[in-house]
């Protein structure tokens, strides 16, 4: 009996599948889930408006109303429809600029390593939010405007990591085999290096996703990034604090900046816990 | 040790540099003409008016020109007038300040108490239930919008529970301390008047917890991953062979070394705090320079948004300074770097 049960398949968990890694998850796929089929919801639409005003929660609407009147659920729902390709995109483009500026830096050295260093630090000597802030308020408010300035804000960070990963690896004898096998150096660059900086890159993108979540929201909250009709979960919020006794209004939204910022956290943490084992 | 001092401020002026030429290129390429909100839409068709303020703000001469005019004016502390408030820049973050400092001060105290208090509980009971739960509530702060969460806890404690008082400095009634520091805890004091003190003390609470929160989160993470370090060297182990007790051993011996590490992370959390306060200060109707960021960011005052962008970035630039410098004679290892 005891050999057929152990023919029996059964689930062994992977060493990564740690619980937080787990709810992160949950939380993310839910909402980019949320993100991709919202629209065929059997819910109100988040624009027109849907009867009563600043109605409390209530079973037809479960979050309650806004000041004019549309469905705050439907609104929090829909915000993952603006918050998350704009995150993708910025995340996306900070690390390839800052990943491509940062190893052609770390790889070559001298003056194109130096100029791009010193704009690294320029940068980085901004608190984020002041930065994100003067350079959307330049370009004029809007939600890719803000996306434009946190791109701005973000990519010295993936620079910095990439060249500090650059600079380690190119150390090693592999490379110096390659060098010796008369490899040139963009092959050098591209397929003895590249390929093993990706970890603390991948790590920070993950945790960075959240805290772009939250800095677009922030924008928006500030005014300077979605537009009223919007359902966007910092435009939201502003609203919210407007109508500060009627607190369902910026609760939803709220509680989405919360959950999903949370399950990005989350999973960074995990994998950097399974790919960084020196933090533990 | 000396060297490494040195590099680092000769670095200074090349990254206020730095600093001052972005804000001055980000103004030259805003949209819309610079000259509608110095003269106003209507002035826009009348020749001489244009010719004049273009003559008066120096936009007649060449780029470079300009560029030399903006940072001998910030030299002289001139960061231009505020289309709002009609005062200088300068003149209007001067005003502000006290209030974001006294703030970012106490949620900085807030943040460092918490946090070391949860690293060192989490490193502790390592892999348990309270570590765990040290961990989330630390993951939670780092996640939460302030914007939000202290919109939320204004209407918990303020409005339903009655706990906290309303959001401001002071009760709407009470007037404030003559002009000492502009920190009402201290300059209550100075008056000797300790029913204001009391107030001030109440009224920084709510934001004080929830700007510190978010700073608490990165600190106890440190905290703990340090203290784990600390707990494991042998120097403990003989701490516990001689029989000393476990709060003796986690406070006097391990937290000792493990805070060293922590202090990089005061200048990195001032930039949180900052964003904290830039955030939060209108939810708590906090006078302070992150509200006046906000008002000039909607109402598209450049002035005032470079002016604060400016302050901020040197600021930020300063405090960092200020750590590396303290980490280098705090820990004799950074001086060969």
């Amino acid at each position: 009996m005891a050999e057929t049960a152990s023919l029996r398949p059964t689930f062994v968990r992977p060493r990564w599948l740690t619980a937080p890694v787990a709810a992160g998850a949950l939380l993310v796929l839910f909402w980019v889930g949320v993100a991709l089929t919202v629209q065929w919801w059997p819910i109100d639409d988040p624009v027109l408006f849907a009867g009563k005003r600043l109605a409390s929660p209530s079973a037809a609407h479960w979050l309650g109303t806004d000041a004019l009147s549309r469905d705050v659920l439907s609104r929090t729902l829909h915000g993952a429809q603006h918050s998350l390709p704009i995150a993708l995109v910025v995340i996306l483009s900070a690390v390839a600029i800052g990943a491509s500026l940062g190893a052609v830096g770390g790889f070559l050295g001298g003056l194109a390593d130096a100029a791009v260093m010193r704009l690294v630090d320029i940068t980085l000597s901004f608190p984020p939010i002041l930065l994100a802030m003067a350079v959307t308020a330049s370009l004029g408010p809007g939600l890719w405007h803000a996306a434009i300035a946190m791109i701005i804000v973000w990519w010295p960070i993936y620079a910095r990591l990439m060249r500090a990963q650059v600079l380690a690896i190119r150390e090693r004898e592999h490379v110096e085999a390659a060098v010796a096998a008369g490899a040139t150096a963009p092959r050098v660059l591209l397929a003895h290096i590249l390929p093993l900086c990706w970890s603390p890159i991948l790590i920070n993108a993950t945790m960075d996703f959240g805290q772009v979540v939250l800095l677009i929201a922030s924008l928006s909250f500030i005014g300077l990034g979605a537009s009223p009709p919007t359902p966007e979960w910092g435009q939201m919020i502003s609203e919210g604090a407007q109508k500060f006794y009627q607190w369902w209004i910026a609760f939803g939204p709220g509680m989405a900046i919360l959950s999903i910022v949370l399950g990005f956290n989350f999973l960074g943490d995990g994998l950097r816990d399974f790919l960084d084992p020196r933090t533990q | 040790m000396y060297r490494y001092i040195i590099r680092r401020l000769i670095a200074m002026p090349l990254l206020l540099l730095g600093i001052v030429s972005i804000a001055f290129l980000l103004t030259h390429f805003t949209k819309g003409d610079p000259l509608i909100s110095i003269i106003g839409e209507r002035q826009m068709d009348n020749p001489i008016v244009i010719a004049a303020a273009r003559a008066r703000w120096g936009l007649d001469r060449s780029l470079p020109e300009q560029y030399l005019i903006y940072v001998g004016n910030l030299l002289t502390g001139d960061l231009g007038t505020s289309f709002q408030t009609k005062q200088g820049v300068a003149k209007d973050l001067l005003q502000r300040l006290p209030a974001t400092l006294e703030l970012v001060t106490a949620a900085m105290l807030v943040g460092c108490l918490l946090g070391v208090t949860l690293g060192v509980v989490a490193a502790h009971y390592r892999d348990r239930a309270a570590d765990h739960l040290a961990r989330l509530l630390a993951l939670i702060g780092s996640s939460l919008p302030v914007f939000w969460s202290g919109l939320i806890l204004l209407f918990v404690f303020w409005y339903t529970l009655r706990i906290l008082p309303s959001p401001g400095r002071l009760d709407t009634r009470s007037t404030a301390p003559p002009f000492v520091t502009g920190f009402y805890t201290i300059d209550s004091v100075v008056a000797g008047n300790f029913a204001v003190f009391a107030e001030s003390i109440w009224h920084l609470i709510l934001p004080a917890c929830v700007l510190g929160w978010a700073v608490m989160g990165i600190i106890s993470r440190l905290v703990r991953a340090s203290m784990l370090d600390v707990l494991n060297q042998d120097y403990i182990l003989a701490a516990r062979a001689k029989g000393a007790s476990e709060p003796r051993v986690l406070v006097n011996h391990a937290l000792r070394n493990a805070l060293i590490p922590t202090l990089t992370i005061v200048g990195f959390s001032f930039a949180y705090l900052i964003t904290g306060a830039v955030l939060s200060e209108k939810i708590f109707s906090w006078p302070g320079m992150g509200s006046y960021a906000v008002d000039a960011a909607r109402n598209l005052d450049y002035p005032a948004i470079m002016g604060v962008t400016i302050v901020g970035g040197t600021a930020f630039l300063l405090t960092n300074l200020v750590t590396d410098i303290a980490y280098a004679f705090v820990d004799p290892r950074i001086r060969f770097r």
